[in-house]
């Protein structure tokens, strides 16, 4: 009979890497909402998407419950919730940090709800190689549903920025 | 079975049919399309006609086809970033659709998930706009027509998150946040093809005029409109409009575009009406699904 604690439940899943950008965990993410596990030891996560279509979903659903199972988990149920909507304000300092160590510029300030921004002024965009602000914002859409693509001008390298959202 | 019994059996405040903005109509008046919706219910399959199913059935619908015009074009984009941009709008109006018919299944309450209602319908079942159906033309097209919808888009689920049903504005107050960046997406290149060279201007005008026959039909308001008001789901066309004209002539002027006059506007794809092209874009859509039902990968 497995005991898993609610640390325990915790720790394993804070070592889930995001799939797509897999410096960071699920947790430091920000998209795990709650962790609860019950006295039978059936761990209950919930979860919610990036963007609507993030086709990586499935693929973390599966990696929690692997690490879960792993770290004595008797069951896992895994939600997903839509509300509140997954904002990139969830990710913390070091996260950001991580990010940007592993070359993903990280996220500015998500945009208050409601507004609409047809000709905002960009912010500027740090290079996260050589750390020039004089970089061009290629498009707002890049490798995955979380990423813009920039160009650096100072070291002539392409980026990738964490879009806030 | 009748529309008529599905409706009155969810809908508390069933509204009687009305006909708002029906006296331009060239095509199809609003009573007789509920007439119409009833008959092709019928006899080709069950009864959609409860109002926030079919409220639901439109939303989705919207985004599920112009979802898959946009993936047509992975792997032609005019440029590598481009071919990107597009797929990666394609996949959040995918993900939003396959929420909002996930939701519409739940409330049908017949065992119907987002696949079966995205690949087991057939064209008079789909609750589209003509203008999402649109072929994808140019690039120009592409973006014009994004655009045209897009500005839409955004204000339906601003609207949206101001609904009681915790469902619905759940899924608005997510895809508000994607719909933003499509909007800015498109409003730019709208902008930039319009004030770009004369052959660029030429095009993207030809595409507004040609594009703009498809907008009436965005603010056309019926009984499943008024429905849906009394449930909680706060939709009001009217008020949308203004919001959609002043975001379409502020963009329109900075591209140098003339906004087109009202004509005659095409509609009937809130009922089932739809242009052939859906049909051909069905058939692509649905092929695998409906070639092996219930295959898992």
């Amino acid at each position: 009979m497995s005991t898993i604690t609610h640390e325990r439940a915790l720790e394993a899943i804070g070592t889930v890497p995001d799939p797509e950008v897999p410096a960071i965990s699920v947790v430091e993410l920000g998209i795990v909402r709650d962790v609860a596990v019950s006295d039978a030891g059936t761990v209950t996560v919930t979860i919610t998407p990036t963007y609507s279509g993030c086709p990586a979903m499935f693929e973390i659903e599966k990696d929690i419950r692997t690490a879960l199972v792993e770290a004595g988990a008797v069951a896992v149920e895994v939600r997903t919730v839509l509300s509140p909507a997954w904002t990139t304000d969830w990710i913390g300092p070091e996260a950001r940090e991580k990010l940007r160590a592993y070359g993903i510029a990280p996220p500015g300030r998500a945009e208050p709800e409601g507004l609409i921004t047809l000709t905002r002024a960009r912010r500027t965009v740090a290079c996260p190689f050589c750390g020039s602000k004089d970089t061009e914002l290629r498009s707002e859409f890049g490798s995955t549903a979380c990423k813009a693509i920039h160009v650096c001008r100072g070291c002539r390298q392409p980026f990738d920025e964490f879009k806030a959202l | 079975m009748s529309a008529d019994t599905s409706a009155g059996t969810s809908a508390t405040t069933r509204a009687p049919k009305v006909g708002h903005g029906d006296a331009d109509d060239v095509g199809v008046a609003t009573g007789q399309a509920v007439e119409g919706t009833r008959s092709v219910a019928g006899t080709r399959g069950p009864v959609l006609g409860a109002p926030l199913v079919e409220f639901l059935l439109r939303v989705g619908d919207d985004r599920l086809i112009l979802g898959h015009r946009l993936s047509e074009w992975c792997g032609h984009g005019p440029i590598l970033e481009e071919d990107i941009a597009t797929a990666n709008m394609a996949l959040d109006l995918i993900g939003q659709a396959s929420s909002v018919l996930r939701l519409a299944g739940e409330i049908e309450g017949q065992g119907r998930d987002e696949d079966a209602l995205a690949y087991f319908r057939d064209g008079v079942l789909f609750r589209n706009c003509l203008l999402v159906e649109q072929p994808n033309g140019d690039f120009g097209y592409t973006m014009v027509r994004q655009f045209l919808f897009d500005a839409f888009s955004v204000l339906q689920w601003e609207a949206l998150t101001r609904a009681t049903h915790e469902g619905v504005a759940a899924i608005a107050a997510k895809s508000l946040k994607e719909a933003k960046y499509h909007l800015r997406h498109s409003s730019e290149w709208v902008v930039r093809l319009g004030d770009g060279t004369v052959e660029s201007h030429a095009k993207v005008q030809h595409a507004l005029d040609s594009a703009w026959r498809f907008t009436g039909e965005l603010f056309v308001r019926d009984a499943v409109d008024e429905a849906v008001v009394a449930l909680g789901v706060p939709f009001d066309q009217a008020a949308i409009k203004s919001r959609w004209d002043a975001i379409v002539d502020d963009v329109l002027a900075r591209a140098t575009l003339v906004r087109p006059a009202d004509g005659p506007m095409q509609r009937g794809g809130r009922t089932g009406r739809h242009s052939e092209h859906l049909g051909h874009l069905l058939a692509t859509m649905q092929i695998v699904a409906r070639s092996h039902p219930g295959a898992r990968w």
